[in-house]
Order: C-alpha cells, then structure tokens, then sequence
C-alpha cells in the first residue's frame, strides 16, 4: 500500500527527520489558512500516488499566500494521469544546496533488507543508477543486527560528509531505518534527501510502500485503503474487501481463474492468439460458491467486457461445485455475456454437466477455451 | 531419490485442527507420507486421522521422531510456528501459509540459514517426491514419477503443466512451489543445484513469473555452472501491467525490474527453451531429451 507525501512526512517528522513546515489542503481557503502561518516561498504538491507527479505539472511554486491559492485551485482541479487530485500539500520552499538520495528495499536473493544511498538524488532511483552507477552505495543490513548507528555512519562517510554534517545525516538515515521497520515498509526512501544552503539536512520528499500483508498491524492505513481513499479502483477496492485478487486492465474480455500463475497465463494465452484482457482476478484456493457470485459481480460491472472466460483447474477443489457456484452466481448477478469456461479437474464429469444441461459449453484445454473466447469477442465488436 | 523429501521422511503438521491442515493431513497419508504427529496449542491429547496431537513442538518430537514440518497456521503466527520447529530441531520446514509479512521472513530465514535448515514457502503449494513423500496440497493424481524436476513461483500453473507432462507420459522426480512470496526459502539457483546432484532428474522444468530477478539470477547461474542437465522453462505474466500486483505478493514489476520480456530474455541467452504457453512444455521437454 502506497502512502500519500503527507502521510509519509507527518512519520518522517514524528521520528526526528526534518522535513519542510506544511500542511495539507482541499480548498483554496484551507490553502490560505495554511500559507498564512508559512514563511514563502511556498511549494504546492498535489497528493497523487501515481510516478511521475512533477513532469505531470502536479508541483507548482508560489511566491505569496495569494499565490498559493490560486495554485491549489488549479491542482484541485487536474486530474494527473486520470487521478484526480483531492489534496495539496503546501509547504516552505527550501534552498537547494545538494540533492541526495537515501531509501530502503528488500533484496529478494539476499532475503534481506538493503540500504541504498547516493550523492545524487532528485531523481528516479533508476536514472541515478543508469546514469551514475559509480555514485550508487548499496549497503546489505543483517537481518539480525538491524542497520546499527555505526552502519548509519559508514553510509554516511561514503556518502561524501565529514566532521558535524556526516554525524546529523547518519543520524537521519537511521532514524528512516526505524520508520522502516516500524511500519513494515517494503520500500521507504527520501527523495531528494536536501542539504540545504544554511547546511541542514531535510527529506524534501518521502515515499512509503508498506507490505500488504503487514496491514494487520498498521489498521489506520489499511482502514483508509479498504473505504477507497487510495489509489485503488472501485473494483479492486471491492475485490479487496472480499478477499479476491483484481486488476483492472484495458481489454474487453473478463477473465476468472484459481491461482495467481495460471491466472496470469490465462491473460498471456488470451493476448497470444489476439485478444484483449479486460482484468485479472484469482478467486484462490477452495473459492465458495457466493465468493464466485462475487466475482463474477465485480469482472461484470466494468462496463468494457464483452465476454467472460472462467479458467478452473480443480485440484482440491471439485469441479461440481464450481459449477454449481457458477450458476448461481450467473442467476443471481444476472450475467447475460457470454461465457466460455474451462473446468478440469476433481469432479469433472460432474461439473461438465451441470453446465451443460442448461446449455453452456464446456472446454478441457485452455488453449481451445482461449482461442474460443478471443473468435467470440471478435465476432462481438 | 529426487530432491529435500523422500521415503527418509517423518513429518510432524503444525496447525493440523484446523480445517485445511485436517483435510491435507489425510490426503498426505493417503499419499503415503509418514506424519507422526501434529501441533495446535491448546488441542494435545486429541487425534486426528489416527494421529496424535501435541501442545508444542517439543513435546510432539520427544515423543516421536521427526525430521520436517508442513505450517497450516494463520499468517499473524505461522513464522512464529516456523521458529517454534526450527528450535525443535527439524531441517525441512514448509509453509503454505499465504500473506506472512516479509519482515517476518526475513528474519526467520535468517534463523532457518543459522540452523542449516531448508524453508520452502512462505505461500507455496509444498513439494511432492514422487512415490515417497508428499508434504503439500497438491493433487496427487495429475503427477506421475519419472525424470523430471519441477520447480515453480505457482501452484495451479504448475498443476497444469504437470498434468500436461503426465498426459504425454513424461513423469516426474521432485515438483516443489517456491511460493509466491517476495521472500522465499528457496530460490530457483538453490533449486537447480539440487537436482544438479540428483540421479532420477534428467531434465527440470522451471517455472518463473514476473516481479524481481530471480529468474534472471537463475539464467546466469545455468551459464557459470554450464549447467548439464536441460532447462525448459515458462514465465507468467508477459501481459502484465507495469506496478500492479498480480494476485501473488511477490508478483510485481517495479519501474523496469521483474518483467517477463527481461526473464525470458536472459533465461534464452543461457540455452533455456521458453515456452510461448504453458501446453508447449512437453513437446520442448520431448524435443530435448531425446536428442
């Protein structure tokens, strides 16, 4: 789950990470209130989880209060990529000395975490890579012994500083370690890490990717992602609540399997012999037949689809009650698309001909199943 | 033969009340899994498919003796579960349980490193010896032994190419899931040294999927190691969107990492047949072995 900058700072801030004075707004007038308090000149930041928010015209600069109004007004009224901004971050404009970069990841080899810094930030980790890789310090942190003060130190010193500086920014990126941890972060950094011009360290930007699977101890946020304020889709967001895994793609065929790999190779097999993929969804292990209905319920109201391909291979679960979930889960959502629908597995001649008393057909291969689904959305257009 | 589980074998089932871990318990004895006993705090005393159930770990190993654990334990306390089995001693431990925090694993495969034990999981389908030992939910009935290792991100893709080999008669040896997890036991590079060293594998099977570099890593190592025995592989997800997690939590590509295009690229420079569709397996398999 990605946070917004201003969730991310307020932690950073809690933790002893200096970060810009600010506020957050959703109106003009708010943004005065704001401002009024601030020294300028200000930055205005609209509060977007998508990349790429600058280059999108979604940070504007302002030089008074009433500046600073209108440019909320204007962000407020931009959708960045297709988000729409409902939130701006104002905060005190810093002077630019140096721009650094400091963040924290997994290393799935290693399985463990890593540090990396560099002597040049402000832009994307993998810019800086490409194009100065010699700058880049990748630093393993023990599983065991955390990332101590020292290694904070040593990270520090190659990082350029000495004497009072490289002693306040090892402070820093320790502290952002903790913030790490604390918040299970799959991905935290500070970019850019800012060494001001009167010789202080602020994160003049912050992003915070905390693991889903940790949301269980961080319930405020996972609070917020499940009401929809985030940068999920009505869909996911419904997905998300009944334990599904969705992903909104841009295709016309809806697509439902068991198993995330052999979801994914539904979509790639679709798109080999032509077709469009209109989403993803893993109904998981053992899926009941109200958790089908539910699926079925979310892959039909993206307006989009066209047609639906259900790909079952019944290990555990047993084909006669898949079918008959699909069933019921087609009288109850009312789904008059066509279907096409691959059932394999424990219970297949049950299952086969549950479905095929009432008069959907039933496919063994998946590759058959696919190229059926991709002629009758063809047909369809 | 095949790889980590055998007919050598004595498994104890942590979580084994619970609905899942009673269900495969019995499919695993049906198998022919030797399961001496099983764990879930506050259910000792009590059997289940005629086998005894113990409070903790160390009682349940006092009593019987045993080398591996299968966890059906809730993700909040499965790795603590993992540790209770790796204090108590037992070197192959796999995890089906799905959603574990990676911070979590990394730690507990820190300790797992420590006590040269082997994690297979978190989030895995388990691993099938076949005809010695099954410590999995895996259908048994769609794999057949032979020659043949398998080793894979997923588990219904991995049923559905594993059906497909059987379909063409071509068995297998050891079939084990990595899980689906950014963190894992195992890795594909551990993997192929395994059945590297392993008399009934003849050819693997590798199975990879987007999301970190894994496959990658595996590809490079097939090259330093002129790695002898053939490598067939398929990747999930070439139709993948950039930042979105494919059901699986280590399923993602960030930026320009972990795409199927640079996995099926690598893994191509270093000999590795890649199937277009998971159906092309076999017929690459066929093609490979028997020249």
């Amino acid at each position: 789950m990605k946070l917004y900058e201003y969730e991310a700072k307020n932690i950073l801030t809690k933790y002893g990470i200096p970060t810009p004075q600010g506020g957050l707004a959703t109106s003009a007038s708010q943004a005065r209130e704001i401002a009024n308090k601030l020294k300028p000149p200000f930055a205005v930041k609209a509060q977007v989880l998508v990349a790429g928010r600058g280059k999108a015209g979604g940070i504007l600069f302002a030089n008074s209060v009433e500046e600073a109004e209108k440019a909320t007004e204007k962000l407020l009224g931009m959708q960045i990529k297709d988000v729409p901004v409902k939130s701006v971050w104002i905060e005190e404009k810093i002077q630019i000395k140096k721009e650094l970069y400091f963040g924290i990841t997994i290393d799935r080899f290693n399985r463990n975490y890593f540090a990396i810094a560099s002597a040049v930030g402000g832009i994307e980790i993998e810019e800086i890579a490409a194009k100065t890789p010699e700058k880049i310090i990748r630093f393993p942190i023990n599983p065991q012994q955390g990332l101590r003060a020292f290694h904070a130190r040593q990270i520090a010193r190659k990082m350029g500083y000495m004497g009072n500086r490289f002693f306040e920014l090892g402070k820093i990126l320790k502290r952002l370690y903790n913030v790490g941890m604390d918040y299970d972060a799959e991905l935290i950094e500070m970019n850019p890490l800012v060494e001001t011009i009167d010789g202080e360290f602020v994160a003049a930007d912050a992003r915070i990717i905390i693991d889903d699977n940790a949301l269980f101890r961080h319930p405020e946020y996972k609070k917020r992602l499940l009401e929809g304020e985030g940068e999920l889709t009505t869909q996911e967001v419904e997905a998300l609540r009944n334990d599904l895994a969705y992903v909104k793609l841009d295709g016309d065929i809806g697509i439902i399997g068991n198993g995330a790999g052999l979801v994914m190779a539904t979509l790639d097999t679709i798109q080999y012999y032509g077709g469009k993929p209109a989403n993803f969804l893993d109904i998981g292990g053992g899926a009941s037949s109200e958790k089908i209905a539910t699926a079925l319920k979310i892959v039909l109201s993206d307006p989009n689809v066209k047609t639906l391909f259900i790909n079952i291979l019944g290990g555990i679960t047993r084909c006669d009650d898949v079918a008959r979930g699909i069933l019921e889960a087609k009288a109850k959502a009312r789904a008059t698309k066509p279907m096409v629908i691959r059932l394999v597995g424990t219970n297949e001649k049950e299952g086969k001909q549950i479905l095929t008393e009432v008069g959907i057909p039933v496919l063994e291969s998946m590759e058959e199943a696919a190229q059926k689904v991709v002629e009758i959305s063809k047909g369809g257009r | 033969m095949g790889i980590i589980i055998g007919k050598n074998t004595c498994a104890i089932v942590q979580g084994i009340t619970g609905a899942q871990g009673s269900f495969h318990t019995k499919l695993m004895l049906e198998y022919g899994t030797k399961i001496v006993a099983g764990v879930t705090p506050g259910k000792g005393g009590t059997v289940i498919h005629d086998v005894p159930v113990f409070d903790t770990v160390e009682e349940a190993v006092e009593k019987h003796s045993a080398n591996a654990s299968i966890i059906f334990v809730p993700a909040p306390f499965a790795a603590d579960a993992a540790l209770e089995s790796l204090e108590n001693g037992m070197k192959t431990i796999v995890i089906i349980t799905e959603h574990i925090p990676i911070k979590d694993s990394i730690s507990l495969m820190a300790c797992a490193k420590q006590a040269n034990a082997t994690i297979i999981g978190p989030n895995t389908p388990g691993i099938i010896t076949l005809g010695e030992s099954k410590l999995g939910i895996m259908p048994a009935h769609i794999f057949k032994s032979g020659n043949v290792g398998m080793v894979s991100r997923s588990g219904t893709l991995t049923y559905e190419i594993a059906a497909g080999l059987t379909r063409r008669n071509i068995g297998q040896s050891t079939c084990l899931g990595l899980g689906g997890d950014p963190i894992t036991g195992l890795n594909f590079v551990d993997t192929l040294k395994l059945f590297k060293n392993d008399l009934q594998t003849r050819a693997v099977v590798l199975i990879g999927e987007i999301g970190g570099n894994l496959e990658e890593l595996a590809a490079d190592y097939i090259i330093k190691e002129k790695y002898t025995k053939p490598v067939v592989a398929f990747i999930a997800g070439r139709s993948a969107p950039p930042g979105k997690r494919m059901g699986h939590a280590g399923a993602i590509v960030m930026g320009k990492a972990g795409t199927a295009q640079s996995k099926i690229e690598r893994l191509q420079s270093a000999g590795v047949k890649v199937a277009e569709k998971p159906n092309d397996i076999p017929e690459l398999l066929v093609k490979l072995v028997k020249t």
